[in-house]
């Protein structure tokens, strides 16, 4: 009997071997996947097990830690006026994960970053707890604050960069929601979640960066600087030779409106833009065709699906069109789409000289004990136009709120320059225009700030809503803020 | 004709090997050493002081070591010296891991949460631990020989069969009947006893049929294929254990019973078409089961996809739990009671307690362990090839193979290997009859054992050797 035993003996042995044999499998080879798998609460537990680190604005610290009885999660995230900050912060929650800077930055924010392996390691020989880094931000509280209170009960957003840098001022988007009563794993924050997710004015997307509309005349800035840039018109005063009534390219004597009776007829650049001529940008569109647009369109960030600040931001269209189309697109319209941050983005080019820069809202990470970890370098994303053709549109948009549609954006003393927009959206546009503003403010050490403001529906009267009364006095508020704090 | 010759090739000689207590008498230092480091370490790490109850469990496992020890020398003094060392520190570990789960401030909310007092698990698997030491004295002082369970055959197959039905009459828990619920007294599970039961049964009713069985069978296709009527037997404890499957639900036992049932057919007759033959109609009927059968199935479908309860949330989250546990031990574990393995929830410290070695220990930890059991299994099974007698020989084999198949069916199920059963790690899992009835299969294979090293007794004088004597002058 001792053949068969013998065989017994390997066969005993090959079912221990394929219990060793799978244990090296669960415990080396997938352990890493196992130990970070989204849904293994040890990854929560071990991020809540200590305060994490803050993110700052100003020197102040805009989040916080507080301790809980939960025996998961000793620590849970504070936010300080966190409506205010969602946009930036986005949130940390011990149970619905967590978003944005909080997502990004989290290895800071935890302390687990391979960069605060020397800090972590004098910590433990010193007997200090671990510690988390500190984000500080690009953000200026007072433009912040502006932002937020300019939007007010309205739905809507509002970007505002240092064109010099990139840095993103403010971000503000409402309606919006408080971080600190979903970060937490009680029933409060699951009711909050719960309705958070329902809630038909999506307070939790971030309108700034997130959500694209169509941009409407402030696109407009785009157009003219195609039409310089490749040579259409030698100059802003040169009369563009446009007729009234335009029509559309390859339609059945399709008209291209304009808003109102207003001189339009072979006006030239600046009055166009003065007074929002529809049918002289509709013609340039036409005139340049849907490539030399979208070649322009793209230097300014659309089409860009990775505009990372380092939160990112959703994709600014220009799209590959036919000829109707695409002159509908020049004046912000058709499929043609952009975020606040894009308009910001075009605002900034023009206000910079025609130098765009990358944007971004991180300016260090910091260790626990102030040593900068990571320092962000402004950098440039392109140059959309010439310096000389850049002034030009400064020049224009001058004119536009000198004495044009953004006379409420003037600020005494600054040179400010803006453009207004009213974007149609719906089906055969029925429902509330979206209002914009951009516009950016100049000192003699160039422009510090450029901020593009939109506002989605309003109880306002539909012919009453133009950007220059709903938006502009937002963006005002933003550049005065910036340019009190730059003094 | 020298008698020098005839002394030096016979097997059984009167020197004997050594018996080799003191061997083991020094691994059970070890034995005992080892888990009172652990159970120090976890109180340690949950508080940062040593455990009040410290010296109370050392010297409860000593104790029992001490005891075991004792009885081994003077009633089964050539027993294999690595049994009973190896079963102690399996024990002693497995109370550590019981009681380190005991102070899971998690676990207690859980059960608070869900309407029933959390309970510490500790102390009665220490005093179930003792009972089965007791049991384990017994068998080595009252078994004088394991030939004698030869006489009850066939009783033990009416004992068997009784504690195999008997549960499908009690209630069940979370979906498997495998327990008899006495009132007052708490719940026992049978199949772990019927486990050495009816390997008692098998090895005593294969010995008699073995030759049947091996040699009346034709040959086809290099297979010796068995008679029509030979096949019965196999076909009997075939059915047997899918009504097992299907009644009680227990995928576990019923693979354990047939797949011990097949080993030990083999060893009998030493027919590899037996193997071929078993492993078709195991596979065939676990198939067939664990697409019918709704309990089996979902258990089938959580092993497929342990991870869809997250998006589904159908099912139990054990298992991806039981993952989780494995994964984040990583290579060297994050030490005695510093893991979350008590996130798995329900059954943390019976079913699925091996993934707390598998996170606290990491995957040195959970190899050595693995490799403990190996060896015993290694013990055993070269007990039964040291056997002088065919009953021996397959009651051991029987009871090693249906001890590996039990241990690769638990871990293999909670690292995901095969799907989930419901049985319990031998020697480490929270319950009172399976350690009982482990340290009673120990106790077994170490009187077989100790009846195979035993030197034989000096061989009576010989007449014809008188006969043939010179006559001295």
């Amino acid at each position: 009997m001792n053949k068969p035993l013998r065989r017994i003996a390997i066969f005993c042995g090959l079912l221990v071997l394929a219990l060793l044999v799978r244990d090296n499998w669960v415990q080396f080879v997938q352990a890493d996947e196992l130990k970070n798998h989204k849904k293994n609460r040890r990854v929560q537990i071990a991020t809540y097990s200590k305060p994490r680190g803050d993110i700052i604005v100003d020197g102040q610290r805009i989040t916080g830690s507080t301790k809980t009885d939960s025996i998961d999660f000793k620590y849970k995230r504070t936010y300080k006026n966190g409506p205010m900050w969602a946009p930036v912060t986005s949130y940390a929650s011990q149970v619905f994960g967590s978003r944005g800077i909080e997502a990004l930055e989290d290895k800071i924010l935890t302390g687990e970053d391979d960069r605060l392996f020397f800090n972590r390691t004098i910590d433990m020989v010193t007997g200090k707890g671990k510690k988390g880094g500190d984000v500080v931000t690009t953000l200026n509280a007072k433009a912040q604050e502006a932002a937020f209170k300019g939007l007010g009960d309205k739905k809507g957003a509002v970007a505002a960069l240092d064109p010099r840098t990139g840095k993103i001022l403010a971000l503000a988007s409402t309606p919006s929601y408080d971080p600190s009563k979903i970060a937490g794993s009680s029933k409060e924050d699951e009711k909050e979640w719960k309705r958070l997710l329902a809630d038909k004015d999506k307070a939790m997307l971030n309108r700034a960066l997130q959500e694209s509309y169509p941009p409407g005349s402030t696109f407009k800035l785009v157009t003219a600087s195609a039409a310089l840039e490749n040579g259409l018109y030698s100059g802003i005063d040169e009369p563009t030779k446009s007729p009234l009534p335009y029509y559309l390219p390859d339609t059945n004597k399709q008209p291209l409106n304009n808003e109102g009776d207003i001189p339009c007829k072979n006006a030239t650049l600046r009055e166009a833009l003065r007074v929002s001529c529809n049918t002289v940008f509709g013609k340039i569109s036409a005139d340049l065709g849907n490539k030399k647009m979208k070649e322009e369109a793209e230097k300014f960030g659309f089409n860009d699906p990775k505009v990372d600040t380092p939160t990112r931001a959703a994709e600014s269209k220009y799209p590959k069109d036919n000829r109707p189309q695409n002159a509908m697109a020049g004046i912000g319209q058709a499929s043609n789409t952009a975020t606040p941050l894009q308009m910001a983005m075009v605002t900034s080019a023009i206000a910079n000289n025609g130098k765009l820069m990358q944007p971004y809202m991180v300016d260090k990470l910091r260790a626990p004990n102030l040593n900068v970890i990571e320092q962000t370098e402004p950098k440039e994303y392109s140059r959309p136009l010439s310096s000389s053709n850049a002034q030009k549109l400064q020049d224009m948009m001058e004119t536009v709120v000198e004495k044009g549609t953004g006379t409420m954006a003037q600020i005494d003393g600054v040179k400010v320059g803006g453009k207004t927009g009213t974007a149609q959206h719906g089906e055969n546009n029925k429902a509330n225009p979206y209002a914009w503003f951009v516009s950016y403010a100049k000192t003699d050490k160039g422009s510090p700030v450029a901020v593009a403001c939109v506002i989605e529906s309003s109880d306002t009267l539909r012919d009453d809503i133009a950007g220059g009364k709903l938006a502009a006095p937002v963006a005002k508020a933003v550049m005065e803020a910036v340019l009190k704090t730059a003094k | 004709m020298s008698s020098a010759t005839t002394t030096a090739t016979t097997t059984i000689s009167t020197v004997g090997p050594p018996s080799r207590r003191n061997t083991e008498l020094a691994l059970l230092v070890f034995a005992v050493v080892i888990p009172c480091f652990a159970y120090a370490n976890v109180g340690l790490a949950l508080s940062d002081e040593m455990p009040s109850g410290m010296l109370g469990y050392g010297v409860g496992l000593g104790l029992l070591a001490g005891v075991g020890h004792l009885v081994v020398r003077k009633f089964a003094p050539y027993a294999d010296p690595l049994l009973l060392p190896l079963a102690t520190l399996l024990n002693g570990l497995g109370l550590v891991l019981i009681w380190r789960l005991d102070q899971s401030e998690r676990l207690a909310r859980t059960a608070k949460f869900q309407g029933f007092t959390f309970q510490a698990s500790a102390p009665n698997q220490l005093l179930f631990s003792a009972i089965a030491i007791a049991l384990f004295v017994a068998v080595l002082v009252f078994l004088k020989d394991h030939r004698i369970l030869q006489r009850y055959t066939y009783i033990s197959m009416v004992v068997a069969l009784i504690l195999l039905v008997a549960p499908i009459f009690f209630p069940g828990k979370n979906g498997a009947k495998i327990w008899i619920v006495i009132p007052g007294l708490g719940s026992i599970q049978p199949g772990e006893f019927a486990k050495i039961i009816l390997a008692v049964f098998f090895a005593g009713y294969l010995m008699v049929k073995r030759d049947a069985l091996a040699l009346a069978s034709r040959r086809f296709m290099g297979l010796y294929l068995p008679r029509g009527r030979d096949l019965g037997p196999i076909i009997v404890v075939w059915v047997l254990s899918l009504l097992i499957l299907v009644f009680e639900t227990d995928l576990g036992t019923s693979l354990l019973f047939f797949g011990m049932f097949v080993v030990m057919l083999y060893v009998a007759t030493e027919r590899t078409s037996w193997i071929v033959f078993g492993l078709l109609m195991s596979a065939g009927g676990a198939a067939v089961v664990g697409t019918f059968e709704p309990h089996v199935h979902v258990r089938v479908m959580a092993w497929l996809h342990p991870f869809d309860v997250f998006t589904t949330g159908q099912g139990t989250e054990q298992i991806a739990q039981s993952l989780f546990a494995f994964g984040s031990g990583g290579v060297f574990g994050t030490g005695w009671g510093q893991g979350h393995s008590d996130l798995i929830s329900f059954a943390a410290n019976s079913d699925f307690i091996f993934a707390t070695v598998g996170e606290e220990l990491g995957l040195a930890g959970t190899m050595a362990m693995l490799l403990v059991y190996g060896l015993i299994v290694e013990r055993g099974v070269r007990t039964a090839l040291a056997a002088r007698d065919p009953f021996g020989k397959l009651l051991a084999v029987g009871l090693s193979a249906a001890f590996a198949i039990q241990v690769f069916v638990v871990a293999g199920g909670v690292m995901g290997l095969i799907p989930m059963t419901g049985m319990t790690m031998p020697f480490l899992a929270q319950g009172g009859s399976s350690v009982i009835a482990n340290w009673a299969l120990i106790a077994i294979l170490m009187k077989i054992s100790d009846t195979a090293r035993r030197p034989a007794p000096a061989p009576a004088p010989s007449p014809d050797a008188e006969m043939t004597q010179v006559v001295r002058p």
